[in-house]
């Protein structure tokens, strides 16, 4: 594996980084919200392992691996509070849910 | 070559199935979207040289989390949701807040030097089992799990229908 590939890896680590990024911003579904958040984190994972590999130590792995658990983790949470929601409004949009805004 | 190759079409097939997630109007599109990112996700892990990474990656984000995405979609049934809604009043301004962390984040990528180090690298199970279990990692692997146990219970109390 090249400088140039890992650089190139980084690369996309970051592009699809921002494009989850405006995901979560921009849209209204709260489910396609999670979907994004999903993207970011396997954005940073992406990050990890090429690191991991510019370092020739695992360590990266092991920290993805990690981080896999928590989105893992957070996927079951998130859906469940997803669901919450939807039978206390009736809606899926994420301006309904703005209580908490202040 | 042959490596080079695939990952520029593995990269590009990421890249615009990403967009794909932002861009679809149904969240059913966005989440088979979002599976086409996944998948090729893994392989470049795989190219990255972690086979056991590509596994996990394909396993327990396209197998189970994207299965529990597909399954609530379904459940709640968002096709009568207005999809992407009316357009947001600051996409101008989602816009510039991700061009600018790709210049900032661009920049200090770019300024950075990135030496691949000649030492063999070993990426395979056993040399990743032999790091998550030692010394360094092993209290943080005890604590995932009970983050999972947390996680679980928490799904549960939440999802659950109070009379």
């Amino acid at each position: 594996m090249s400088e140039t590939l890992l650089r190139h890896a980084l690369a996309l680590s970051l592009a699809l980084f921002a494009v989850g990024a405006v995901g979560v911003l921009l849209r209204r579904n709260v489910i396609t919200v999670l979907m994004c958040i999903e993207l970011m984190l396997n954005a940073a994972n992406l990050a990890l392992v090429a690191f991991s590999r510019s370092w020739a130590a695992v360590d990266g792995h092991v920290m993805a691996l990690f981080v896999l658990t928590v989105a893992a983790s957070e996927a079951a949470v998130g859906l469940a509070i997803v669901i919450a929601l939807q039978r206390a409004r009736d809606t899926l949009d994420v301006d309904a849910f703005d209580e908490l805004r202040g | 070559m042959a490596e080079t190759i695939l990952f520029y079409a593995l990269a590009i097939t990421a890249f615009s199935a990403a967009f794909a997630v932002v861009l679809q109007k149904s969240a059913l599109g966005s989440a088979f979207a979002l599976i086409v990112v996944l998948c090729s996700l893994s392989a470049i892990y795989g190219l990255l040289g972690s086979p056991i990474l590509a596994t996990l990656q394909i396993v327990i984000y396209a197998g189970a989390v994207m299965v529990l995405f597909l399954f609530v979609i379904m459940l709640l049934d968002v096709r009568r949701e207005k999809g992407g809604g009316g357009p947001r009043s600051f996409v101008p301004l989602a816009l510039l807040f991700a061009g600018l962390l790709v210049l900032q984040v661009g920049a200090v990528l770019v300024g950075s030097e990135l030496v691949p180090q000649s030492a063999p690298f070993d990426g395979s199970a056993k040399a990743f089992a032999r790091r998550l279990f030692s010394q360094d990692y092993v209290y943080v692997f005890e604590a995932t799990s009970v983050l999972i146990v947390a996680a679980l219970a928490g799904a549960l109390a939440l999802a659950r229908r109070r009379r």
